[in-house]
């Protein structure tokens, strides 16, 4: 079997068990958007400073959600110890890993469709025209996200106190995938919205080096 | 054990000259005058780190591919001894900045990257304290490393291209830069003294890490003795497989 197609098959079994119990998906919501409120009250923006702010606030509220979220992702198949079963499949063990990250990674993108435009109501931010480019920048800075994420739920998944580790190994790790998705947001939230080709071509070579990096390291990474 | 001995005795000797050199015998700076003089250790130290790592990133890569227990070793001495040069850095990078730059700290690229740097090795020594099984902890934080290393130069570029305040590079950095020789010389020889002291200091924690091991499995081969008398030889394999 193909990686492609058993990571395709993997995904499914990720969604249909997220879709059931729903349970993740809304904590990962409620949560980010407690973040993004508790902000706006130690804050108190107003137009001109949510400009400031907002995209750095965003992205720590998606970085926190996701270091969260990303938990259950590889814990969840060790208590139940599913994981040995699907070791012992006769697929590769980079499919396991980019089934989860696809998941993961659609966990993500519908928690921030939801958020970025609660979000822009209560900052005052006008998503009207810059709406595309606005998920591309999302988009690169989400792949990044789940992809060193998922790698690092199964590194944490055998520790003790794993729930406080995620975040410890993640978000250090994530800083310069935070700067470069902060400034390309920020600068789709001026008066003039650009897209920053400098910071964009960085997430996309953040994503590329991980991706590549968890691919070569799946093998060890899942290893039995 | 006589040859260690004399080692140390001898780099004991050099970071003492060395330390003599960078105070009394290196000329005044024109604009900083004597706190200029911790840039004799601090420079040293962050090379120190460097190399430090860079052995982390081998051993890490060693590990995985042979799954030999002294890479690990090699990686978790490393680590500590990284650490340990990076706080050396951390510490005298502000007690340098107050006075020049008065600001103790600023997120500037260089300071931000090793300030990351920092907190991920931590982590990566951490990750081993909350790992139990001996096989995962060494491939996981061997996994770990490799990330972290990854990650640094992604930290340094985005912090470069976000903003930048740390002197530009002295040694060869362009127009203007280059140091007095006789400040170059003693350059040189704190340089040599502090690696010559990670060095020292990484293979005696390379050993212990190494002693450490062993006592562990003879512990354990020691326990299973005791309680399955008959199953020795089986025990013994069966954890190394594991």
């Amino acid at each position: 079997m193909t990686t492609v197609r058993a990571a395709g098959i993997l995904l499914g079994k990720e969604l249909r068990l997220e879709f059931r119990s729903r349970e993740l998906l809304s904590a990962t919501i409620i949560f980010a958007l407690v973040v993004v409120v508790l902000f706006s009250f130690a804050f108190d923006p107003t137009a001109a400073e949510s400009r400031r702010y907002g995209p750095g606030l965003l992205w720590i509220a998606f970085l926190f959600a996701g270091s969260l979220m990303l938990n259950p992702s590889f814990s969840r198949e060790q208590n139940n110890e599913t994981l040995d079963a699907l070791r012992l499949a006769p697929i590769s063990p980079f499919a396991i890993l980019l089934g989860k990250m696809l998941a993961n990674f659609i966990f993500m993108s519908v928690a921030e469709l939801i958020l970025v435009p609660v979000f822009a109501v209560l900052y005052n931010i006008s998503l009207a025209g810059i709406v595309w480019r606005l998920a591309l920048v999302l988009m690169l800075g989400t792949i990044g996200l789940t992809v060193t994420g998922t790698v690092f739920s199964a590194v944490s998944a055998h520790a003790r106190m794993r729930e406080l580790l995620l975040p410890l190994l993640l978000l250090p790790i994530l800083t310069p995938l935070l700067i470069a998705s902060v400034e390309s947001t920020a600068s789709l939230f001026q008066e003039q919205p650009a897209l920053d080709r400098t910071w964009v071509a960085f997430l996309a070579g953040f994503d590329i080096v991980f991706l590549t990096a968890s691919w070569l390291l799946s093998d060890y990474l899942l290893d039995e | 054990m006589k040859a260690r001995w004399f080692f140390t005795m001898v780099i004991a000797a050099l970071i003492f000259l060395a330390g003599y050199a960078a105070l009394f015998v290196a000329p005044d700076e024109k604009t900083m005058h004597a706190v200029q003089r911790i840039f004799y250790f601090h420079l040293p130290s962050w090379i120190a780190m460097f190399s430090a790592l860079c052995v982390v990133f081998y051993a890490n890569v060693a590990y995985l591919v042979t799954k030999k227990r002294k890479f690990d070793a090699l990686g978790v001495a490393g680590v500590e001894v990284g650490v340990m040069c990076c706080t050396i850095g951390l510490i005298t990078g502000p007690l340098w900045a107050r006075p020049v730059w008065g600001i103790w700290w600023t997120w500037d690229a260089r300071l931000t990257t090793t300030f990351i740097l920092w907190i991920l090795y931590i982590s990566y020594l951490l990750l081993r304290v909350l790992l139990e099984d001996p096989e995962k902890k060494a491939t996981l934080s061997a996994i770990f490393g490799i990330f972290a290393f990854l990650d640094v130069p992604l930290v340094y570029l985005s912090n470069r291209l976000w903003r930048t305040q740390h002197p530009q590079p002295v040694i060869a950095g362009g127009n203007g830069s280059g140091l007095d020789p006789l400040m170059g010389k003693v350059l040189l020889l704190c340089v040599v003294a502090v690696f010559c002291v990670m060095v020292l200091v990484y293979i005696d924690r390379y050993r212990l890490e190494l002693l450490r091991n062993e006592c562990d499995e003879l512990k354990f081969e020691i326990e299973s003795r005791n309680t399955q008398p008959a199953n020795l030889g089986a025990t013994s394999t069966g954890r190394a497989g594991s």
